[in-house]
């Protein structure tokens, strides 16, 4: 080892000191839950080594429930909020007055909190005895009947939960998008024009291919993030995620350890462990998608 | 095809909220650019004439004038129907694209009846790339090329789809000094082997002087001077245009004119006649000094630096308006670089005198040529 890699590992000491204690170790820790059947959290025991927990979290329907949820989120407000952030963003980098104003428009989502943006989600949605809400009246005008979105059926409310994540997820994305788009020289573009290339070819064949490594973040991030979704479900719904039937996998963990029906550690890490393998595997798959292929 | 430019004018609206009053980037300007020439643009950054090349090239529209391709009044077409090539600065060849992925690019935009065949766009493709002399390089991204090929390419995309005229903007800023000598001569070539009308941008005199067939001096959005690069620098119009061109630059002396004598300081150095008397600015070029034992000229000497070709001599004198001036004279002319001064007699047709307000050129009899 030379003077030089001695002197980085000792830089990067710190942080390797804190990732060990707060994410290795709690990580494995939960891998050790997982497989310990019957742990009795009061007296610290368990009865045997096993994947009966992963046999137990894999029949339970309402573990099921939660991951046809999540996974329904994921496929469908990942690609529809990376391709509306793409337009906007394309949309504002091309005006020139009011330029500011939207971009701080479309921004204030972020800074919001999320359960007080729920909550506004629900008064717009909600049937009540005395409203039919806002979206209601709106869907009334086009002769649409009253839809309960929040306790009706289930179509009705992942439409919510989607259109809900996607509004959260998409000022991020324009953020983003607007400054990969900002950064990209104004001389590709005044050639383009000299020879004279169509809008559409501008945009697939020089800006898209120059804002590729921005867009794969955002989805590979997206991904992630619509995966770990939680809040947001309990902010439309309420904390009995699982009666509604709006359930995701983070819900189902949460609800296995401090829930009503709670106070099952090794269920919980199963799932956890269930849930890091799935993100995994799609990260992976993302990265090999993506990947520059061996002549770039 | 020759490109002519009518009291072309383009402003700028002021931007900013204190910003008053507009920007006028180029000034009424006309000039031609003949059929099958290489012009250098030539001026001081910020003095007009990339906005020039890019409302020749339909980048920017003129506020007022027109631009003529041949008979074509082409001001209100937009680039794509003028038939320009164009390279940028930076060369703008889209870095996810290879080299001949760059070259074919113009062509696959064509549309309708203009549009090629593949095979015939791959064969023109092949054929420019051969005659910049990069086919090896057809598989290349453009970050694997050096600042020369990079510049091959973009000249390469420019004529692929056979322009009309060819405009470049600043070609070898870019480029290190010695790729900067080969690139021009490169470029030379290229312009003489296919003909085409070609401007060309730049802000180093140099660069422009030595291998454009016309050159055109700006300042300030306003034409100073046009001619032949030999012309120009023998006949400078004004005092920036003296100053302007020529390594070393001119030596500018403040001088006086007392009937019909020029006069540096107290001293009478050159006759001349038909310049009215008063205050004048004396632009003298470095070869325009002759060492001579008794010369009128007494400059104090600094030092002699040999270069072998010929001498450089840099002295000092009282009415010269830098704090050294230079003169080049033929390395078999001696001088003792030990001697505290030196004297010399002056090359009537390499002094010019410049109106001290004005700063135009004040034709006269005894210094400088005659008013062309």
């Amino acid at each position: 080892m030379d003077r030089n890699s001695k002197k980085a590992w000792l830089y990067l000491l710190p942080s390797l000191l804190l990732l060990g204690a707060f994410l290795i170790y709690p990580l494995l820790d939960v891998l050790i839950y997982s497989v310990e059947e019957c742990y009795n959290f009061a007296s610290q025991t368990y009865e045997g080594l096993g994947l009966y927990n992963y046999a137990y979290v894999l029949h339970d329907p309402y573990f099921l429930q939660a991951v046809e949820n999540t996974f329904v989120l994921v496929i469908i407000t990942v690609p529809i909020s990376t391709i509306l952030a793409l337009l906007i963003s394309t949309a504002l980098s091309s005006i020139r007055p009011l330029r500011q104003l939207y971009q701080t428009i479309y921004f204030l989502p972020y800074v919001t909190n999320t359960l007080a943006v729920g909550l506004v989600f629900m008064v717009l949605f909600q049937r009540t005895e005395y409203t039919d809400g806002l979206i209601n009246l709106m869907l009334s005008w086009f002769g649409a009947g009253p839809i309960d979105f929040i306790n009706g059926p289930h179509w009705a409310k992942m439409f919510v939960l989607c259109f809900y994540t996607i509004w959260v997820v998409l000022p991020f994305k324009i953020l983003v998008l607007t400054s990969a788009l900002a950064s990209v020289n104004e001389e590709y573009y005044q050639a383009a024009r000299v020879d004279g290339t169509s809008k559409t070819r501008i945009f697939f064949r020089i800006t898209l291919p120059m804002i590729s490594p921005m867009i794969v973040y955002l989805v590979i991030t997206g991904f992630i993030g619509a995966f770990k979704a939680y809040s947001d479900a309990v902010a439309l719904f309420g904390t009995d995620l699982n009666a509604a039937g709006m359930n995701t996998i983070v819900g189902y963990v949460y609800d296995m350890l401090y829930g009503d029906s709670g106070g099952y550690p090794s269920y919980a890490s199963a799932a956890a462990i269930l849930l890091f393998v799935i993100v995994l595997t799609i990260t992976c798959i993302n990265l090999l998608v993506t990947r520059k292929r061996p002549t770039d | 095809m020759n490109i002519t430019l009518q009291n072309l004018t383009k402003r700028f609206p002021a931007r900013g909220r204190k910003a008053q009053g507009e920007t006028t980037a180029v000034k009424e300007l006309s000039f031609e650019v003949p059929d099958g020439m290489l012009v250098g643009l030539l001026g001081p950054s910020g003095c007009g004439k990339s906005t020039t090349l890019n409302m020749i090239c339909g980048l920017e529209t003129p506020t007022e004038g027109k631009i003529l391709f041949g008979e074509d009044d082409v001001t209100a077409l937009p680039p794509e129907l003028r038939g320009v090539g164009m390279v940028f600065q930076n060369y703008a060849l889209y870095p996810h694209l290879t080299v001949l992925q760059n070259i074919l690019f113009p062509l696959e935009n064509l549309k309708g009846k203009d549009r090629p065949s593949r095979q015939e766009m791959r064969r023109r493709a092949l054929e420019t790339a051969q005659l910049v002399q990069i086919e090896e390089l057809l598989d290349r991204k453009p970050k694997e090329l050096s600042g020369g090929q990079q510049q091959r390419v973009a000249i390469a995309r420019a004529l692929v789809k056979m322009p009309r005229v060819l405009l470049l903007d600043e070609p070898l800023s870019n480029l290190d000094a010695r790729l900067r000598l080969q690139t021009r001569e490169e470029i030379c070539k290229i312009q003489k082997k296919t003909g085409i009308t070609t401007l060309f941008v730049t802000h180093d005199q140099e660069e422009a002087m030595s291998i454009s067939d016309r050159i055109v001096v700006m300042r300030d959005g306003i034409l100073m001077q046009q001619g032949r690069p030999q012309e120009v620098y023998d006949n400078p119009a004004n005092l920036f245009v003296a100053k302007f061109l020529g390594t070393p630059p001119i030596n500018v002396f403040e001088g006086q004119v007392q009937n019909g004598q020029l006069f540096l300081g107290d001293v009478n150095v050159l006759p001349t006649t038909g310049v009215q008397d008063g205050p004048v600015w004396v632009g003298i070029r470095p070869e325009g000094f002759l060492p001579e034992a008794n010369g009128p000229l007494t400059c104090g000497l600094n030092r002699v630096e040999v270069l072998g070709r010929d001498t450089s001599i840099v002295c000092t004198h009282p009415a010269c308006q830098t704090d050294t001036l230079r003169a080049v004279i033929r390395s078999d002319q001696e001088v003792d670089p030990d001697s505290e001064t030196v004297r010399f007699s002056l090359r009537p047709e390499k002094v010019f005198l410049f109106d001290r307000s004005t700063e135009e050129r004040l034709y006269g009899q005894g210094a400088g040529p005659a008013r062309p």
